[in-house]
């Protein structure tokens, strides 16, 4: 078991470094001079030539990714070119509102995603099975900002029973009632991504329900409900771990839209807005901090199976 | 008994999801004549109104004709979508095939793959259109490059499994050389399995592009596409739901239609060939 471990932290180093590669690149493959892109039409020769020195644009390639992956290392990301300040900084900045819907939004997708689909996998092809089915196709064919838009129209607009939009945070002013800010923005985002995880959990659900082992488990007469839990479950369980890495990939994803939607003051919304204004460090970092996440969570999902996989536990 | 009423019930979903892309086709094909006015035309006078007999689906804060915009905006959605689907396809063959047959190739590339893939498909896209522009060809490349990993993954294990086949052993054993064997033996066996994974890609590449329509990063916003449609007609929702209504149900029809046919494709897929598809993602 720690052989297993130690092997996938292992396995993160290369592709960290094959991410940082990427991510550095990208910025280097904007046709023309970086520097003069970054600070528009508007700016002097001298002032491009000051950014260029000042990030290090006249230096070899090779010294460029060494200086920028070193500070990497050491927590600096460089400074944005809009707001004249550390990345980390900014995106910090931004962190409250983009961690509070990721966490609930993922809660909100586990919460309905698992039982739904194991209820429609127990209860396949029947009514309720084809209902939740074909309510998740719904729901995955749908563009995450449209959904949005219309739950504002709904539940904001004509009801009046949640705020529209905005964000006054939780931490400067105490007060835990703003957090209904957020409920219509994590439904919109939990919605395709749960979707997903009904289909992935039913389907891994009947997948398991034809193995030998679940026939041998009602032959020795154990109650429906048993073998449902402990043998079918359990065991379609470990396909349904491995995919919320993905779901993770796809909840930073539709934050971006989510915040642009309900115009949330979060890391979604400062990616959209540095993308519009090519303040490259932040997009960089930004990019580059959620990979490293989803690495961690993949870290993370390896060390569950570990618990779930009795085979790997014992080897 | 069961069984065949259950197929014949996936047949009339196959069925509708074909029909709904047909016209969906119609409409890109022969917009000019479905349209009932020109969908750049403004006309201020008659902006933000109802759905009406002149205005079927109403009409938008320039006053442009919804219903025309829309029948328009279809050209685009099948335009973008081929774009990435052949693109994404093409490479995601040449890597993956590559990739299976070759050792020590597919192992560097898989390492590639699997760094693209670990960055969420729209900052990636977000950050390639930052460098190479806004416009419909940059958005397919900057959205393709994800499915594009995606479709390598699929091909590169598929290709692993075919090239263990006896009949591929058998082919070498004849004398055939490598090009002969992926081109008349391991492509061909691929066909099915690319033809369900071509479906999803449109699917979801379709909710990407129009994602990046919304944010204002996609093609430029004067151009009739059912993203840009809604980004623009979003604060007018109230005055005029119609803006935000129509343009979002073609999009969510198109999607659920490719989805829906993706499914029973795969479904009938060679059964060798169908758990490669379990995790289909966005």
């Amino acid at each position: 078991m720690l052989n297993h471990v130690v092997k996938s932290l292992l396995s993160t180093i290369p592709t960290f470094l094959l991410a940082s590669v990427l991510v550095f690149s990208l910025m280097h493959l904007m046709p023309g001079d970086p520097a003069g892109v970054m600070l528009g039409d508007t700016a002097t020769p001298e002032q491009v030539q000051a950014l260029r020195s000042a990030m290090g644009f006249d230096k070899p390639i090779y010294v460029q990714f060494y200086r920028w992956f070193a500070g990497m290392l050491q927590g600096d990301f460089g400074n944005s070119i809009f707001f004249h300040k550390p990345v980390l900084q900014v995106i910090w900045d931004r962190a409250e509102v983009s961690l509070f819907i990721a966490f609930w939004s993922m809660a909100l997708i586990l919460v309905t995603g698992i039982p739904i689909g194991v209820i429609s996998a127990v209860w396949y092809n029947s009514l309720t099975d084809q209902t939740c089915s074909g309510a998740s196709m719904l729901a995955a064919s749908m563009p995450t900002f449209w959904l949005g838009l219309n739950l504002m129209l709904i539940f904001s607009v004509v009801l009046g029973w949640l705020p529209s939009s905005g964000f006054p945070s939780v931490f400067e002013s105490g007060n835990l009632g703003n957090l209904r800010y957020l409920v219509l923005p994590c439904v919109t985002l939990a919605a395709p991504n749960s979707a997903l995880i009904i289909r992935l959990t039913r389907a891994s659900m009947l997948d398991v329900l034809k193995e030998g082992y679940v026939t041998t488990a009602r032959a020795k007469g154990l109650s429906e409900v048993v073998v449902t839990m402990k043998h079918v479950f359990r065991n379609s369980l470990i396909s349904v771990v491995s995919v919320v890495g993905f779901t993770f990939v796809g909840l930073a994803s539709g934050t971006v839209i989510t915040e642009t939607v309900f115009s949330l003051p979060g890391i979604g919304r400062l990616v959209v807005e540095s993308v519009l204004r090519r303040d490259y460090p932040v997009i960089q970092g930004i990019i580059l901090l959620i990979a490293v996440a989803y690495m961690l969570v993949n870290l993370a999902i390896d060390f569950c199976y570990t618990f779930l996989d009795p085979r790997i536990r014992i080897s | 008994m069961r069984i065949f009423l259950l197929s014949l019930v996936k047949r009339k979903i196959a069925l509708a999801g074909t029909i709904i892309l047909a016209v969906i086709l119609v409409m890109a094909l022969f917009s000019p004549l479905i349209a009932t006015h020109d969908p750049m035309g403004l006309n201020p006078i008659e902006r933000l109104q109802g759905p009406s007999a002149t205005h079927w689906f109403g009409t938008d804060h320039f006053g442009r004709d919804i219903f025309s915009r829309v029948v328009y905006g279809a050209r685009l959605t099948l335009v973008g979508g081929t774009g990435v689907v052949l693109y994404s396809i093409l490479f995601g063959i040449l890597i993956g095939v590559l990739s299976g047959y070759y050792r020590q190739f597919g192992f560097v590339a898989m390492r590639l793959v699997d760094v693209v893939m670990s960055f969420p498909a729209l900052l990636l896209a977000l950050a390639f259109i930052a460098i190479l522009g806004p416009g419909l060809l940059n958005v397919i490349i900057a959205v393709g490059l994800n499915f594009l990993t995606r479709t390598a993954r699929i091909i590169f294990g598929l290709t692993l499994k075919l090239k263990e086949e006896a009949f591929v052993e058998a082919i070498r054993s004849l004398g055939a050389s490598n090009l002969r064997i992926l081109a008349r033996h391991i492509l061909p066996n691929l066909m099915s399995p690319l033809i369900v994974q071509a479906t999803f890609t449109f699917a979801f590449s379709l909710l990407q592009m129009a994602s990046l329509d919304f944010l204002g990063v996609g093609v430029p916003p004067q151009i009739p596409s059912w993203g840009n449609m809604i980004s623009e007609g979003r604060i007018y929702i109230t005055r005029a739901p119609g803006v935000l209504l129509f343009p979002g149900i073609f999009i969510v029809l198109t999607v659920l239609a490719f989805n829906l046919v993706g499914d029973v494709l795969r479904d009938n897929l060679d059964p060798r060939f169908r758990d490669q598809f379990t995790g289909v993602r966005r």
